[in-house]
């Protein structure tokens, strides 16, 4: 395994890592009961992709509980606090397109070191992506109220996504295109919710985005905190 | 958890092609396409089905626990509706 693929699947791996304890933090919160459910499935989904990446990286355990902040390579968008379900919608909507272009990519590759976890998990992501799209749709197109929310969302995360596309070396991938292609699946479901696509900038000074180095925002301490916890607590503890 | 103001749903699963979809359980959404998507969720996710179908529950048409009697009772005593009843014939194959 050289130290690009590492590097790679470690990008991969906490992305999903991060994203699956953010939905893990709806159980007992949710709306209603089905949803709960949806989202924990959703989490579920992404743990089992995070085990198999940090697995090809080290002791998975020791990668997801013992690390510092500064240790993680997990976009910022993943990271950030689930706020009200419209917020956790958007960012679903925001990744989940991602992850699915990026993955059917992978797939494509056939014997790539990513193409058999890829061609696997592009089905699931696809359902998140689905998810994701039918609560976007029913939020913007439904009352005054879920469509402020749902627009509100969609703007505060806008920032967040230029990032999803900075180069991760290791992976054969061609970055603009699939920006070009998220651009547009992202911007087709707004455009049926009646939302307005955002128009603040996703690059540059005023964007967000260093995740891939290591620095990450505020909220993701906190997190790692609760995440740690016990682990740290009770070092080799099993049930 | 506030309790859910959207309609009730009744979830069929059929397990295997070749069985008829069996009723499995019910849900809430508010509408079909998310009542499908939950039934996914919810009675799905160990590979329990190939095919789902959610009907609302108001269109169901149920029969009145008051009426069981005349529905039901009357079929209890007469045996020879039942294939057991009828002794078999030595020599008839195939049954």
């Amino acid at each position: 395994m050289t130290s690009t693929v590492n590097a790679a699947a470690l990008a991969l791996g906490d992305d999903a890592l991060v994203l699956s304890h953010r939905l893990g933090e709806w159980a007992g919160h949710a709306p209603v009961l089905e949803e709960e459910v949806a989202l924990a499935n959703i989490a579920l989904d992404l743990l089992g992709q995070a085990r198999v990446l940090l697995s090809m990286v080290g002791d998975e355990d020791e990668l997801a509980y013992l690390r510092e902040e500064r240790a993680f390579r997990n976009v910022q968008l993943v990271e950030q606090p689930n706020g009200d379900f419209a917020h956790t919608i958007a960012r679903q909507l925001y990744f989940s397109t991602y992850q699915r272009l990026l993955y059917g990519r992978l797939a494509a590759t056939g014997d790539g070191d990513f193409a058999g976890l890829a061609a696997k998990a592009v089905k699931e992501v696809a359902y998140h992506q689905d998810h994701a799209e039918q609560w976007t749709l029913r939020l913007g197109d439904g009352t005054a109220e879920s469509h402020e929310r749902m627009r509100r969302a969609c703007a505060a995360l806008w920032r967040f996504t230029g990032e999803l596309f900075q180069p991760v070396e290791g992976l054969d991938v061609d970055w603009r295109e699939l920006e070009a292609d998220w651009l547009a699946s992202v911007t087709a479901v707004l455009e049926r919710a009646t939302i307005t696509v955002p128009d603040g900038p996703r690059t540059g000074a005023w964007s967000a985005g260093a995740g891939r180095q290591g620095l990450h925002t505020e909220s993701f301490g906190r997190m790692l905190a609760e995440m740690q916890h016990l682990h740290r607590s009770h070092p080799g503890a099993t049930w | 958890m506030t309790s859910s103001d959207w309609p009730l749903w009744e979830v069929f699963v059929r397990s295997r092609r070749g069985l008829s979809h069996t009723h499995a359980g019910s849900l809430h959404a508010p509408d079909a396409q998310m009542a499908l998507r939950n039934a996914r969720d919810l009675y799905t996710r160990r590979n329990e089905g190939v095919s789902i179908w959610v009907v609302p529950s108001v269109a169901v048409t149920a029969s009145s626990p008051d009426e069981r009697d005349p529905f039901f009772e009357s079929a209890a005593d007469k045996p020879y509706r039942h294939p057991t009843f009828y002794e078999i014939p030595e020599g008839v194959q195939h049954l």
